[in-house]
């Protein structure tokens, strides 16, 4: 009988455990390192502005990309039933409840993640980690805290602006394009979406996801082989582990939101 | 990282239109905010209220003057309605509260007429007409059993 695939699994779902407790360890540490002074205000500034500020041109032009497509396919749908009014609502609702957070996420950890994950694993690869710990400097506290902050602080942020920027994509094809009225549009919008059910939820999903990025990259690049193709495994498993541990966070936090 | 006062600037900026975002989104399209003046409480109770949930307008005249807080059921297995409305208005003693629906398939809300009488309502106290809210479904059932009765066209039912 062949026991190695069943021996294999058992290693498998053993080191998958192991990494779970691994990883809730590293995040420990991370929140120590945030309570700790010093704090490393100017460097956190800085990882926003790479988290964040250079992702603002993918995030408002996919925002307007989706919240055009949205309006199209909305109307497309909504016009058999007589019902193109609802424009608005559909988009608004399409938008916050699910699109803006989720592919926000996915956005920031293919641009954002991934960079966050390289930028670490090349200073593993490098010695550059090693050299702190010889200067009695924590490397978590230098370079890993700022950076899984900056993700938490920057995600909301970016997925608020996402959304505002698909409900003017959407505006722009429906009221210019297809025919709706303006008013229509922001009158169903405002009136379907509501702060406690809707927008609420829309920030918390962000404010997660942005922690769960953060978390991910920086413990993917830390931990990772310090060699060139160690870098590049940080970098492809950060994206891979992020984008579907948003989605099924998604799932989650849906579920238990509408309760 | 280099000390650069362009960068921290299009950071500050950067969080601030995104919190400008945020905002526009809590705010203008989701509607969270001060929603004016209540103070006036009052109570109605109904039969059936239908699909009336709290924080519903409370319309005089189509004008939204108020929300509907708590619902509860009292002793009488009537819904007990708290409403909460502008403390400047003045409700005479015989004004009704009827649960409408705004159009066919909206939302439901409590639609207030005030009446005649020269003495007002004080908060805390109860409105004493009022009318419950329609089911489309008892209506149509209503009417498939008045059209069985008579025919369409008045034609009797054959038997």
């Amino acid at each position: 009988m062949r026991l190695a695939p069943i021996e294999a699994l058992g290693f498998r779902s053993i080191r998958y455990v192991a990494t779970a407790g691994r990883m809730a360890v590293f995040l420990g540490q991370i929140l120590r390192a945030l309570v700790t002074p010093p704090t490393r205000f100017r460097r956190v500034v800085g990882e926003i502005y790479d988290s964040g500020v250079l992702s603002l041109l993918i995030v408002c032009g996919s925002g307007i990309a989706v919240g055009a497509v949205l309006g199209l396919q909305g109307y497309n749908t909504l016009v058999r039933f007589g019902a193109e009014n609802s424009l608005g609502s559909a988009v608004g609702l399409a938008l916050v409840r699910e699109l803006g957070p989720v592919l926000t996420g996915l956005l920031v950890t293919g641009r954002g993640g991934s960079a966050m994950a390289a930028e670490i694993a090349s200073m593993v690869a490098t010695e550059q980690l090693d050299g702190l710990r010889m200067l009695s400097i924590d490397p978590i506290h230098l370079i890993v805290a700022p950076k899984a902050l900056a993700m938490l602080l920057v995600m909301p942020l970016l997925a608020a602006l996402f959304t505002t920027f698909g409900i003017f994509g959407g505006y722009v094809v429906g009221v210019h394009l297809l025919g709706v009225d303006g008013g229509t549009y922001l009158n169903g919008l405002e009136s379907s979406v509501d702060f406690p059910n809707d927008v609420a939820g829309s920030l918390v999903k962000s404010v997660v996801f942005g922690a769960l990025v953060g978390l991910i990259a920086t413990y993917r690049g830390y931990t990772s082989e310090p060699t060139s193709a160690g870098v590049s495994a940080a970098t492809t498993s950060t994206v891979v582990i992020a984008s579907v541990s948003i989605l099924v966070v998604d799932y989650v936090i849906t579920a238990l939101w509408g309760v | 990282m280099r000390p650069s006062p362009l960068r921290d600037l299009v950071v500050g900026m950067f969080v601030l239109v995104g919190l400008g975002a945020i905002a526009y989104l809590s705010i203008q399209v989701g509607g969270l905010g001060y929603r004016g003046p209540g103070g006036l409480v009052l109570y109605a109770d109904f039969d059936q209220i239908g699909g009336l949930k709290p924080r519903a307008p409370v319309m005089i005249a189509g004008v939204k003057v108020g929300q509907v807080g708590a619902i509860t059921l009292d002793e009488s297995m009537r819904a007990h309605v708290k409403l909460d409305i502008d403390r400047k208005l003045k409700l005479p003693r015989d004004t009704s509260a009827a649960i409408q629906t705004a159009g066919l398939l909206g939302d439901q809300f409590i639609a207030l007429e005030p009446g005649a009488d020269e003495k007002f309502l004080e908060s805390g106290t109860t409105i004493a007409f009022t009318t419950n809210a329609l089911s489309i479904e008892s209506l149509i059932s209503k009417f498939v059993a008045s059209s069985d009765n008579e025919g369409v066209g008045g034609e009797k039912k054959k038997k």
